[in-house]
């Protein structure tokens, strides 16, 4: 394949990590912001997504479709009901304290990991997807003949990857309405701007960290589950999705949702184009590094503005 | 001669003038109080005094030296003490260590000779029998004599107080300002104080502050007697 | 008698007892036990940032792995005598620990926490990344023929054990001279009250450098000890695991205390011993304590039993 074409799958590539990276990191950000703790589990919410709709599509017979609708709407609410559980059990016991709360996640995801470990087992399974056409995609050329479209060899992709990179579109616009235009929203949104504020005007924080904490950790399992299909189950997964949520999180400016997501486009997009030029190692040192250097050079990210 | 002034002190948060220009001159060997309403920037002042609170613009010179862009421990270590408004202390460590780790500092001698100092300090703020104690269990009234002791162990030329006798009964109110006249007598001291008891008992010269601006200087006479700082302060207390 | 000879006692009366271990145990658990003090040295060195200074790192596993791989690259690649290898091992300890100190003191708490996690996955993944001379993942190993030190074949028993004795000594009469002077109850005035000690005139950056540069040595002296003790370097001891454990034994065995760590490390280690006999999924065993920890006992076992001996250094 030549340069041009090869490049235009990275991105497309790179559509789809940054749309599944989108979901997670919004999850990481909505609890950062309006919770104030850093969540280090989140990345297991991530893979108990993928390995719930891997147990749900096995016990459903019939039109993978069929199998993967219900995961689609059962695996977020059970990890967000988990979620819920450990928020009770543990991070309002510690009162949200930050560095505490920090080790106690540490905690949570050796205990989620191992679990899954112990019940899942340490193979990597795949889920079926619904619908997996393949779709030739046309080049242009300058030949001899001027401009012309050509199909070269290689250059496709499927209807199933270009529906997660729209579904995630979907969801992210009504997570926007639903903050925005909901009293939920409005909670929400009172909560993260002053806690105390809102306590004194009857908002019931407790509950409405609860709900945050546990869409946090839906939203994550939203995304494993839409890429379950292209990636395999496994219970190693959460790794890299925290690592690359942490960084996007970071550099979109804590706390801000939609720094966030253009930091996740902007990092999911050049992580497809980066693998291109440098071994993945590699890409991975350097953006561990601009995480750090970020964090100590411009602690509002490379978006936020000063504040003081 | 000045042992702390300021040209031009101002800090300002985001529009808000906190300090706005102040030129101050405060001798040595002088008991200066500071005064003004609630939020007149008093705090924000002494704050950059000390290297606290980094300032807008303006200079700072402590001993004859351009301290602007000193730290706050470098102006530490060169004789200046201060006590926070809002009680800070050591709390679980004991009160003689709270008390140790002011005297450390400033005495670099052997471990004897520090904890004579602490011993002689603790002393003077009637803690002498509460030693032991961890300063978090101390009473209100009683840990801001701990902060007020960890300032006098390290024997500053320069002793900054915030607000030292809030929450403090009358009799240890009395006490400090006996306090305050011994030490007057080899340290020079800047005192932000709300009681006007003791600002008439204790200091040689006032000067009253108000949004941030300098708005008299005198002596405590003559600003009793200023209409504008009875309709700006005292009037309204 | 006075906190100092108390100090002294308390600490002669660990070591002494150490001595005698290794003559009552089975070779099985005085193996352990070599490898218990070599990490409780990791512990300590942890214990002298996160105990005394108040500062939560989670990425001592780079210090850890520079002394590791600082000696063992240098005996593999410069044929370096074990002496000249454990100096070059601390060199790269402290040099790091210099870089890192100096990056990642300009940020505080939270921020603090996830610079040092960042700088340490870095380091893992530059260990892969030079997987031709680090063999990466799958590790390499420290020939029998260059470990040995004074005469003493460190890969026996015997010489083994009471080499890591001796660094464990050092480093515990280390912390406890270094908790009593003036530079360690700074540390501890940093801990309960930053901006107090500032307002002192401590230089607190300068003192938090020093604290990261400390901790790190003893680290890297703890990393180095293990790849020239039992003769393997690889990269997990470069891994987040080996960031979260000193945290973990400290915080089981009691921050702050000088003790602690060797309880902590101790208890830890049996735990995940004994419980990788029944599953491969023995880290859930530390999942569990660290939640269990920041429930119920953040000052940890020393910090219970502290309550009872209020000398306790
Ligand atoms: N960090 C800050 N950010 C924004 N505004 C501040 C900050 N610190 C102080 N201010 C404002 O600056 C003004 C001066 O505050 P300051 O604390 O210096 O007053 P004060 O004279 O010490 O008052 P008080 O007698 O109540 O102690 C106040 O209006 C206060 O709200
Ligand atoms: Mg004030």
């Amino acid at each position: 394949m030549d340069f041009g074409p090869y490049l235009f799958v990275a991105s497309l590539e790179g559509a789809i990590t940054a749309a599944v990276l989108a979901l997670t990191a919004v999850g990481l950000s909505i609890v950062f912001g309006i919770m104030r703790v850093v969540n280090v589990a989140h990345g297991e919410f991530f893979m108990l997504g993928a390995v719930i709709a891997w147990w749900i599509t096995s016990l459903i017979a019939g039109h993978p479709a069929l199998g993967f609708t219900v995961a689609l709407v059962a695996a977020p609410i059970i990890v967000g009901v988990i979620a819920v559980v450990c928020n009770r059990l543990v991070l309002h016991k510690i009162d949200y304290e930050p560095e505490r709360t920090i080790v106690a996640t540490i905690g949570l995801l050796y205990v989620i990991q191992q679990t899954t470990l112990m019940t899942f087992g340490p193979e990597a399974r795949p889920v079926e997807a619904p619908f997996n056409q393949r779709i030739a995609l046309p080049w242009f050329e300058f030949g001899e003949s001027g401009f012309a479209l050509t199909w070269p060899w290689g250059l496709s992709t499927t209807t199933y990857k270009l529906a997660v990179i729209v579904a995630a579109i979907v969801i992210l616009l009504i997570l926007w309405l639903v903050m925005t235009r909901t009293k939920i929203g409005l909670i929400m949104r009172a909560t993260q701007l002053d806690q105390e504020m809102a306590q004194a005007h009857g908002i019931a924080v407790g509950r409405v960290y609860a709900l945050v904490f546990g869409l946090g950790a839906a939203l994550a399992a939203l995304g494993a589950v839409l890429v379950v299909p292209i990636q395999q189950a496994h219970y190693l997964m959460g790794g890299d999705p925290l690592l690359l949520s942490f960084i996007v999180v970071i550099i979109g400016g804590l706390g801000s949702v939609l720094g966030t997501v253009v930091a996740a486009i902007l990092i999911g997009m050049s992580d497809g184009i980066i693998s291109v030029f440098f071994t993945p190692t590699l890409a991975k040192i350097l953006a561990t590094l601009l995480v750090a250097f970020v964090l100590i050079f411009k602690p509002d990210g490379l978006f936020g503005k000063r504040r003081e | 001669m000045s042992i702390i002034s300021t040209r031009g002190l101002s800090k300002h948060y985001s529009g808000l003038r906190a300090v706005n220009d102040v030129d101050f001159d405060l001798p040595e060997g002088q008991v200066r109080a500071l005064i003004g309403p609630n939020g007149a920037g008093k705090t924000t002042f002494v704050g950059m005094l000390s290297g606290r609170i980094k300032s807008t613009s303006g200079s700072v010179s402590f001993l004859d030296t351009d301290v602007t862009e000193l730290p706050a421990h470098k102006r530490m270590s060169m004789g200046m003490a201060y006590t926070f408004q809002i009680t800070s202390v050591f709390a679980n460590l004991s009160v003689h260590e709270n008390v140790a780790l002011a005297a450390r500092r400033a005495i670099k001698g052997p471990a004897p000779v520090v904890n004579d100092k602490v011993m002689a300090v603790l002393e003077q703020v009637y803690l002498a029998d509460r030693t032991g104690q961890i300063a978090g269990d101390l009473s209100y009234g009683h840990q801001r004599l701990l902060e007020i002791g960890m300032g006098l162990a390290q024997s500053p030329k320069l002793f900054i107080l915030d607000e030292p006798t809030q929450g403090l009964s009358a009799a240890e109110v009395d006490g400090f300002i006996q306090l305050v006249k011994v030490l007057s007598e080899n340290t020079t001291i800047l005192l932000i104080e709300h009681n006007m008891d003791v600002v008439m008992q204790t200091a040689h010269y006032i000067t009253v502050l108000n949004f941030g601006e300098t708005l008299a200087e005198g002596t405590p006479e003559e600003i009793k007697s200023n209409a504008e700082v009875q309709t700006a302060y005292l009037g309204s207390t | 008698m006075s906190q100092a000879t108390r100090s002294v006692l308390l600490h002669s009366f660990v070591i002494a007892l150490l001595v005698v271990m290794f003559f009552v145990l089975p070779e099985y658990h005085s193996g352990n036990l070599a490898r218990i003090l070599v990490l409780a040295v990791f512990a300590m060195g942890y214990n002298v940032l996160f105990g005394y200074t108040g500062l939560l790192s989670l990425g001592h596993a780079l210090f850890f792995a520079s002394g590791m791989y600082g000696l063992g690259l240098s005996i593999q690649f410069m044929q370096a005598s074990p002496m000249l290898a454990m100096i070059i091992g601390l060199i790269t300890a402290v040099v790091v620990s210099c870089v890192i100190g100096f990056l990642a003191l300009r940020t505080t708490g939270v921020a603090f926490m996830i610079v040092t996690l960042m700088f340490a996955q870095a380091g893992f993944l530059t260990v892969l990344f030079f997987g031709k001379y680090t063999r990466g993942d799958e590790g390499f190993v420290i020939q029998r023929a260059q470990r040995s030190m004074f005469g003493f074949d460190l890969s026996q028993p015997f010489p083994r054990y009471f080499a890591a004795l001796v660094l464990f000594s050092i480093c515990l009469f280390l912390i406890a001279w270094l908790v009593h002077s003036r530079f360690g109850k700074t540390l501890v005035a940093i801990r309960e009250n930053e901006q107090r000690a500032r307002m002192l005139g401590y230089d607190v950056q300068r003192h938090k450098l020093v604290a990261v540069i400390i901790s790190g040595t003893m680290s890297g002296a703890a990393g180095a000890a293990y790849a020239l003790l039992f003769g393997y370097a690889g990269a997990s001891f470069a891994a987040v695991q080996y960031s979260i454990l000193p945290l973990l034994y400290v915080l089981l065995g009691g921050a702050g205390t000088t003790i602690g760590p060797l309880i902590g490390t101790v208890f830890m280690f049996y735990l995940i011993d004994i419980s990788s006999e029944y599953t491969e999924a023995y880290m859930l065993i530390a999942g569990l304590v660290l939640i269990l920890l920041t429930l119920f006992a953040p000052h940890g076992i020393a910090g219970l039993v502290r309550k009872k001996l209020v000398w306790l250094p």
